[in-house]
């Protein structure tokens, strides 16, 4: 199965689990979860189904190309189903059905692992998921986002697609998974598409981003943001707030974050996240 | 006589929680039952899976005993008003139905009431709801079906006694007769009559309940695996009481590490695959690794568990190649040029940086080396390299390699031997049962690092309170003791602490901070010493010589004392001692007068008398010269 049919597949099957299958959110994120889908979704009393691939950046996980498990942008498949329905674990098991994965072949195992983003202010509890030793989702109820109880509670899934990917096709290494099932001269393979930008943005993030042009757009980021609070318009305040989520990472790689300026700089994006998860709260109620 | 079965089916329970989870429930169920005085028979059997929490209580009487209460109203004669105020309270309609007793200070209605019994049936489902919401989960959360907070969302509860169902109030969450089997196994829903029949059905659907019996089934699938290839089990209590909590139908499989990695150190290799895969290691006869890794999984395939081994290889050569990764990157730099990037890491943010922790430790050396008579050199390099390791990839994947690799890339780097070990070592010893460094340039490295941590962290007022102790001093404090008398180490500890404490005078006096540790480690002494089987008695005579600090010696008066009295010469002497103390204070009272002067020979007057008195001024003269050594 190919990268791209297995997205399909993921997609068509949560699909008929009455998602709504969104596209990729348009500012730089770690994470499926802070896509508006769910962390703004995640919140208030409405139900909410989607599903959607969110392409992920993390810079200090970038390798140039060259550690096959590592990247600094990956893809997500991000579920989420809000309320949690009660038979979230039987829908995700047949998900992985629905890509060849099937249970009497293999070893799934549901083992704890809690979920905190402390930049979102958000955490659940829940596992990752191991097919047979090799982690390929986690699997999260939602219990707080921006500092906000979730009422009703949400069961948000992830898939790491790379992983996922190289267990269904049996490669070692990400950049020679079949990007799109086809033969011969049509063949493109994950190094293909993504190699190239895997080295020259890990030389970005390691060695040449700016610092100091970095700190100016995060108060720059900090201070739009504030300003776009104080109006009432809580998804482009989020996108501030993404950016310096964004603008901090790359901080953080390249190596220009003290540890008590770490902490420091996630309280500020935390504050940031809190201030448009309640201005997104109230604008739902008028 | 009736029996409970009780099972909360839930997603997936973390392994850590189970044995605390179960025991909790057990016990505040039969303290419940106790307090609603029904008392079962039989004691009260609990399991617990990745899934389930079962409570059997067998011998359940089917109803509480009945209760009398005495309950004394007005005296007889009492206004009509107040009479009729008793009898409401008491739910009874005439004075009719009250006794009139005689009791002191007159006659007095008593109403005699006699409270039935209820039936269990009625009495138990909210009993075990209150057990069940008192379960105190490290963490809990809310999920849509109930209003319980609990680990995981609840599946169902199958609550029945005497194979009748008790209505437990859990909202939406289903409570009957059914319940599931192993989630891949057997996948049907089960329906259950009554305890007998429940054990049997589980075990049909492949469930092994009993958390003991599964953890033996994973240990003897372990040794016969190792076994059947001619190697031995890499004993692991802690990942097999894990794993017992990962598993319902436990099958272990073995698989194969390719060769390339065998030549990984050994650490690593166990650590790799334990910390992320939950792995069990194997050994060749010679004790060197074996180049084959257990686990154990938790579904029977129809394929024999190919598809799982191999899957689970391919993950371990991900891992391992990452290791190698790092392995071979932290070995392209010198351990001694990481030296630089401890002054980025903060050690703890009143206490400066990684690097001054050094500085610091290398100060205290001045002292340690040649009480210790460690090579002054090969120590002082040790401790200029004893954090280097964490600034390494693989110690940043892997925290409890700390120390270990520190061993092997500085043997790498060409180091002496003795600095590697003493890196390795400065960490030791973990607990009451790790092995405690013996040459002396780890024992340096080692005492100076936790005196150093201790010192500090007394100094900015973080001394363990209580069950909180998040910096592990007590287990420092214990290090120091063992290092100090497993060496017979001959060090005055005050004048040491006193030197610890220097560089922490903007927090506090040293003095302060000195004599704080200095008491703190004597308890801990004390507690430790307890645990060796000294007396408490002994113990205290000997700590009241507060100025001691020469833990070995106090060791060895604390022995001496102990042994002595032990023998029939200590009783005697103890018999002789206390009837002379007795005599002189029954003396001192009759003359109103002390007798505590230096004694006068010319007084004396027996022969026994004389000698007496010359032998103890002998005696006491040669015990002064030996106590003071």
């Amino acid at each position: 199965m190919s990268f791209q049919s297995l997205i399909f597949d993921l997609q068509r099957f949560w699909a008929e689990q009455g998602c709504v299958i969104l596209q990729p959110y348009d500012v730089e994120v770690g994470a499926g979860t802070f896509h508006p889908a769910t962390a703004s979704r995640a919140l208030g009393p409405e139900p909410w189904r989607a599903a959607y691939v969110q392409p992920s950046r993390r810079p200090t996980d970038g390798r140039y190309g060259e550690n096959p498990n590592r990247l600094q942008q990956h893809h997500q498949l991000q579920v989420i189903l809000k309320p949690a329905p009660a038979d979230s674990r039987d829908l995700y098991l047949a998900s992985l059905a629905a890509i060849g994965i099937d249970a009497g072949l293999h070893d799934i195992r549901f083992v704890e692992d809690d979920w905190e983003s402390p930049t979102l202010g958000a955490w659940g509890l829940g596992w990752e998921v191991w097919v047979d030793g090799m982690e390929v989702s986690q699997f999260a109820y939602f219990q707080q986002v921006g500092g906000i109880e979730c009422d009703p509670v949400s069961t948000e899934l992830t898939y790491g697609l790379e992983r996922l990917a190289m267990y269904v096709q049996g490669v070692e290494s990400m950049f020679d998974l079949d990007y799109n099932g086809a033969s011969g001269s049509g063949r493109i393979t994950y190094g293909q598409v993504f190699k190239r930008a895997e080295r020259e943005f890990s030389a970005y993030n390691f060695e040449f981003a700016d610092t100091s042009r970095l700190v100016a757009h995060f108060a720059d980021a900090e201070i739009e943001c504030r300003a776009l609070v104080e109006r009432g318009l809580a998804l482009p305040a989020y996108d501030q707030c993404l950016k310096a989520s964004h603008l901090f990472n790359l901080l953080d790689a390249r190596g220009a974050v003290s540890v008590t300026e770490r902490a420091a700089y996630i309280l500020r994006v935390r504050a940031l996240a809190t201030a448009c998860c309640e201005t997104w709260l109230a604008g739902t109620g008028g | 006589m009736g029996e409970l079965l009780l099972e909360l089916l839930c997603e997936e329970i973390p392994a850590r929680m189970q044995l605390d989870a179960i025991g909790f429930l057990q016990g505040v169920i039969r303290q419940r039952l106790l307090s609603a005085n029904i008392r079962a028979t039989e004691p009260i059997e609990s399991y617990v899976t990745p899934r389930r929490m079962v409570i059997i209580a067998r011998g359940i009487p089917d109803r509480q005993p009945d209760r009398t209460e005495e309950r004394r109203g007005p005296r007889v004669g009492a206004p009509q008003s107040a009479v009729a105020g008793f009898l409401r309270s008491t739910g009874l309609s005439s004075t009719a139905e009250l006794e009139e007793w005689e009791l002191p200070g007159g006659k007095f209605y008593v109403a005699v009431l006699v409270h039935r019994g209820r039936p269990a049936i009625e009495v138990l489902p909210d009993l075990i709801r209150g057990a069940i919401a008192g379960v105190p989960w490290p963490k809990s959360m809310r999920y849509p079906a109930s209003s319980l907070r609990w680990v995981r969302p609840l599946t169902s509860v199958l609550c029945l006694f005497d194979g009748q169902v008790l209505p437990l109030p859990l909202d939406r969450v289903p409570v009957g007769r059914t319940t599931r089997g192993h989630r891949f196994l057997s996948p049907g829903e089960i329906c259950v009559g009554k305890t007998a029949d429940y054990l049997e059905r589980l075990r049909e659907a492949r469930v092994v309940l009993d958390q003991n019996c599964r953890k033996e089934t994973i240990r003897q699938g372990l040794e016969g695996a190792v076994a059947a290839e001619g190697f031995s089990l890499k004993p692991d209590a802690g990942l097999l009481e894990e794993v017992t909590g990962l598993v319902e139908f436990p099958i272990v499989l073995a698989g194969a590490i390719d060769a390339d990695f065998m030549t990984l150190p050994p650490e690593v290799l166990t650590t790799a695959m334990r910390a992320h895969q939950k792995y069990f290691s194997c050994l060749q006869p010679d004790g060197t690794p074996a180049p084959r890794f257990l686990l154990v999984a938790n579904n029977v395939t129809v394929d024999g568990g190919k598809t799982v081994i191999a899957g689970n290889e391919r993950v371990l050569r991900a891992r391992l190649a990452d290791a190698r990764f790092f392995w071979d990157q932290d070995r392209r730099v010198k351990l001694s040029s990481r030296i630089e990037a401890l002054a980025d890491r903060v050690f703890h943010a009143k206490l400066g940086s990684l690097h001054d922790k050094t500085c610091r430790m290398d100060d205290l050396a001045d002292f340690l080396v040649p009480v210790i008579n460690a090579s002054e050199d090969l120590a002082r390099r040790a401790i200029f390299l004893a954090k280097a390791d964490l600034s390494t990839q693989m110690v940043a994947e892997f925290p409890e390699l700390q120390g270990v690799m520190g061993r092997y890339y500085s043997l790498y780097d060409g180091e002496d031997p003795r600095v590697a070990n003493a890196i390795a070592e400065h960490y030791k010893p973990l607990g009451p049962d790790d092995t405690c460094p013996s040459s002396p340039e780890s024992i340096v490295v080692a005492l100076s690092d936790k005196i150093d941590s201790l010192s500090g962290f007394f100094a900015i007022g973080q001394a363990p309170t209580g069950s909180r102790d998040p910096f592990a001093l007590r287990r420092a404090a214990l290090g120091v003791i063992r290092l100090i008398l497993e060496n017979g180490l001959r060090i005055r500890l005050r004048e040491c602490l006193l030197l610890a404490a220097e560089p922490f005078q903007s927090f506090r006096k040293k003095a302060d901070i000195a004599e704080q540790l200095f008491n703190f480690i004597a308890d801990r002494l004390h507690i430790h010493l307890r645990s060796q089987g000294f007396e408490y008695d002994v113990l205290s005579a000997i700590f009241q010589r507060g100025s001691e600090d020469d833990l070995v010696r106090l060791v060895l008066r604390a022995r001496v004392l102990q042994d002595f009295l032990a023998s029939d010469d200590g009783a005697s002497l103890l018999t002789a001692y206390r009837r002379a103390s007795n005599i002189v204070a029954v003396e001192e009272r009759r003359g109103s007068r002390k007798y505590d002067d230096e004694v006068d020979p010319a007084l004396l007057h027996q022969q026994e008398e004389r000698v007496l008195f010359d032998r103890l001024a002998e005696v006491s003269d040669r015990a002064g010269t030996l106590l003071g050594r």
